[in-house]
């Protein structure tokens, strides 16, 4: 063979094994290993009900609009917590849209919250996260919605806002991140705790 | 800026610094091809035999002109192998949502930028790419465009080092080793910690859930784990998800987000040890990483307050002021770690990202997108960061040696016209790469019909899209409709222009500078440790990148800072 024969089949043969190694290889025994030692986590944190039924991800952020759930924050993954189409809006500093989305975001919370028209409204409440799935929403964002949620679900607010300071997670390792509440999380614990039922709450 | 960010950047510094020599000290033992480490009962037959299957002999080094052809040879290859395999998608396995071919300009698009280590996605991910594509045709460039960046650089590090020879390592040799002795091993453990946190790595279809309210949601399955340990220790980018890390899946903790921040910087800083350690010159390597550093935490300081101050326009509606720039990210990243990953990213040449940088502040927009026009040298790509530096010493030197008025040497070389020419023209390609494919994207029907904002922000779409893909670096602007022909092709085009007409000058440069001779040092020469170099290389590097850039960037992001001074909106 040619010198550029050789390096030829040198290139044909080493694409042909790196894709065996690292493109088959690799995952298998990636997902031999992760599927043995954190099956929950490799199958995507799935939340299912007793009767098999596949509620969500506790990943995953799910587009809450009724008045007894807490809600998330707006989402651009498809029509709204897309979780097979993620995305952010995408918009810049300077774009009319986007200051209009979130004057008429503002706007919205503050009615549904029962805040004052000048009332401060958290950041993380109107505009939409990186990846339109963001399961969190901020503590404080939690509590200024506790007090609808009550209402809804009449039930004392106090509760809720013990319920929400026990949900809050807490900077990992005490130093990493922010802290935050798991939206889908803290909902299925008022479902399941029977926080909307009529003779009120049942403590865990 | 509060004490908790503070905190969280001490920890990242102190954890970087602390892994820099071991990686360091490894790269020593895997770029030598007869270099030992713990792993050879198991590796060392399994790189025997791939030699032998490819036919080469891995006592023969390569000169420059081989070294690059063979790594043309191998990635011109590679990349019609992912080709093939985007177009062919319908008919391979692992396809459980039955998803179509790519568009050829898209699967021309899409094994360009991953074959160059751009990993630009003008793709969906989850909407768009099967299992296997994404595992097979995209993985496989995600380790070997790495391994080639690593091998350039050790390559050029050869050249500098050695004296009177031709050769600057065997290409094939440095691809192999590199892949089975550092990227597959890391990879491996690295991949299963990112599971332990959340990450999915499942062959199983996409699932169909049932919310609170009853609405259906489908939720995304897949192999992720093993491809976001690899896109971002080998500085690829490219995600699996659509929103890449700020996808809960892809980037689930906080600490998960530090390891990944982590291992974006790793190689990139350990080659800084590995160039001290090959040229006996410690202090050299210490003082390049010094160098850059401190470049890092400046765009990182600039960036972080940008986002944490917000955006005025919002804060007249009623926003918390306390609350910074959160759209477009993550509240369990907040404002600090989606600063930090940006900039990190934008150093890094990486491109994953965990906030989208079109929603940034003006200024902290203008930070990830000047990192990238800097020639992500801060760290940078796994290799690709090093040469690129390099490519600043040498000018550096040079510059020194024309104040003081001696013949400039770099490490006992004499630093020729020719040395000279090739950097300037490493350097300039990737400016004329930029610059002109913006321009033309500016005044284009099809480049302003891709915009999602209008004013001074389409213009700094258009840049960090060009920026990114000459730059190898693959994060956008996202609201950028990149999917078209026409952007699919010419930014194909500014990526294969951006890597490889830049790849080819340092080579030459390596074989230049392994030819050369060494003197011993004089009481003239120039040191190259020590604060005043360090300040000359960061001192050169602003001034190239800020003669280049700073009058574009003007119609960007700094008259859109101005404008959301006034509250003006587009």
């Amino acid at each position: 063979m040619t010198r550029y024969g050789t390096e030829i089949r040198a290139g044909v043969v080493a694409t042909l094994v790196m894709g065996l190694v690292c493109g088959g290889l690799y995952p298998l025994v990636v997902w031999a290993i992760a599927q043995r030692l954190f099956p929950a986590q490799a199958n995507g944190s799935l939340m299912v009900d007793g009767d098999g039924t596949v509620r969500g991800s506790r990943w995953m952020g799910q587009a809450f609009a009724e008045a007894r759930y807490f809600h998330p924050r707006p989402s651009a993954a498809g029509t709204g917590y897309d979780a097979a189409s993620s995305g952010g809006r995408n918009l810049g500093p300077t774009s009319r849209k986007l200051r209009d989305a979130i004057a008429e975001g503002v706007a919205a919370y503050r009615r549904e919250n029962g805040l004052a028209d000048d009332a401060v409204v958290p950041a993380d409440a109107v505009t939409a996260s990186g990846s339109g799935l963001d399961p969190h929403i901020s503590p404080q964002n939690a509590t200024l919605q506790a007090a609808r949620v009550a209402r809804a679900r009449g039930i004392p607010e106090a509760d809720l806002q013990a319920r929400i300071a026990h949900a809050t997670e807490m900077p990992q390792l005490g130093i990493l991140g922010e802290p935050r509440v798991n939206v889908l999380q803290l909902n299925r614990s008022l479902d399941a705790h029977g926080y909307f039922a009529s003779d009120g709450p049942r403590r865990d | 800026m509060n004490a908790s960010g503070w905190m969280q950047l001490a920890l990242y510094v102190g954890a970087l610094a602390a892994i820099t020599k071991p990686m360091g000290l490894y790269l020593l033992r895997v770029l030598e091809v007869d270099g030992r480490t713990w792993l050879d009962p198991v590796l060392r037959p399994a790189e025997r035999v791939t030699y032998r299957l490819m036919g080469v002999d891995p006592a023969r080094e390569h000169d420059w002109k081989q070294y690059a052809i063979a790594m043309l040879y191998f990635s011109a290859i590679s990349c019609l192998f992912t080709y093939a395999i985007l177009r062919l998608q319908p008919h391979l396995p692992l396809n459980p949502q039955h998803l179509g071919p790519l568009s050829p300009h898209l699967a021309f698009n899409t094994a360009v930028s991953f074959m160059s280590n751009t990993n630009w996605q003008s793709y969906g991910g989850e909407t768009t790419m099967s299992y296997f594509s994404q595992m097979v045709a995209l993985v496989i460039h995600h380790f070997t465009s790495a391994a080639a960046g690593i091998g350039i650089a050790a390559a050029l590090v050869r050249g500098i080092a050695r004296q009177g020879v031709r050769t600057v390592g065997n290409f094939w040799v440095d691809l192999v080793r590199v892949t089975y002795y550092l990227l597959l091993p890391l990879c491996l453990v690295y991949a299963l910690f990112l599971v332990s946190q959340g990450m999915i790595q499942n062959f199983a279809p996409y699932t169909a859930a049932t919310t609170l309210e009853g609405r259906s949601q489908t939720i995304v399955q897949g192999p992720m784990a093993s491809q976001v340990a690899i896109k971002l220790l080998g500085t690829n980018g490219g995600g699996y998800a659509n929103a890449n890390a700020a996808h809960p899946f892809e980037n689930p903790t906080p600490l998960s987000n530090f390891i990944q921040m982590l291992s974006m910087f790793a190689i990139g800083s350990g080659l800084t040890y590995y160039l001290g350690r090959l040229t006996r010159n410690q202090k050299h390597g210490w003082s390049v990483w010094a160098a850059m550093l401190l470049m890092f935490l400046a765009g990182t300081l600039a960036c972080w307050a940008a986002e944490a101050h917000g955006n005025p326009i919002h804060r007249q509606l009623g926003l918390a002021a306390d609350g910074g720039n959160m759209e477009g990210k993550e509240v369990r990243f907040g404002i600090f770690n989606s600063a930090l990953f940006a900039t990190v990213t934008t150093d890094a040449s990486c491109g994953a990202v965990n906030a989208m940088h079109d929603s940034f502040t003006a200024l902290g927009g203008l930070i990830p997108l000047f990192n990238i026009q800097l020639g992500e040298v801060i760290v940078g790509g796994v290799g690709a960061g090093l040469y690129g530096m390099l490519v600043f010493v040498v000018l550096a030197v040079f510059i020194a040696g024309l104040m003081v008025g001696r013949t400039p040497e770099y490490l006992g070389k004499k630093i020729e016209a020719g040395e000279i020419k090739l950097c300037m023209l490493a350097l300039l390609i990737v400016t004329i790469d930029i610059l002109v494919f913006a321009a033309w994207a500016a005044v284009s029907p099809w480049g302003q019909a891709g915009l999602n904002n209008a004013g001074p922000h389409g213009l700094s779409e258009i840049l960090y899209a060009f920026s990114s893909a000459a730059g190898n670096n693959g994060s956008a602007f996202a609201g950028l409709s990149a999917n078209t022909p026409w952007y699919n092709t010419t930014l194909g085009l500014a990526m294969l222009i951006g890597r490889f007409l830049m790849i080819i000058p340092i080579l030459a440069l390596a074989g230049s500078l392994a030819r050369k001779k060494m003197a011993p040092a004089s009481a003239g020469t120039f040191p190259v440790h020590g604060g005043t170099f360090v300040v000359l290389l960061i001192g050169t590097i602003l001034l190239v990148g800020a003669l280049n850039f700073i009058p574009v960037l003007t119609l960007g992001p700094i008259v859109e800072h101005m404008l959301t001074l006034q509250g003006e909106v587009f």
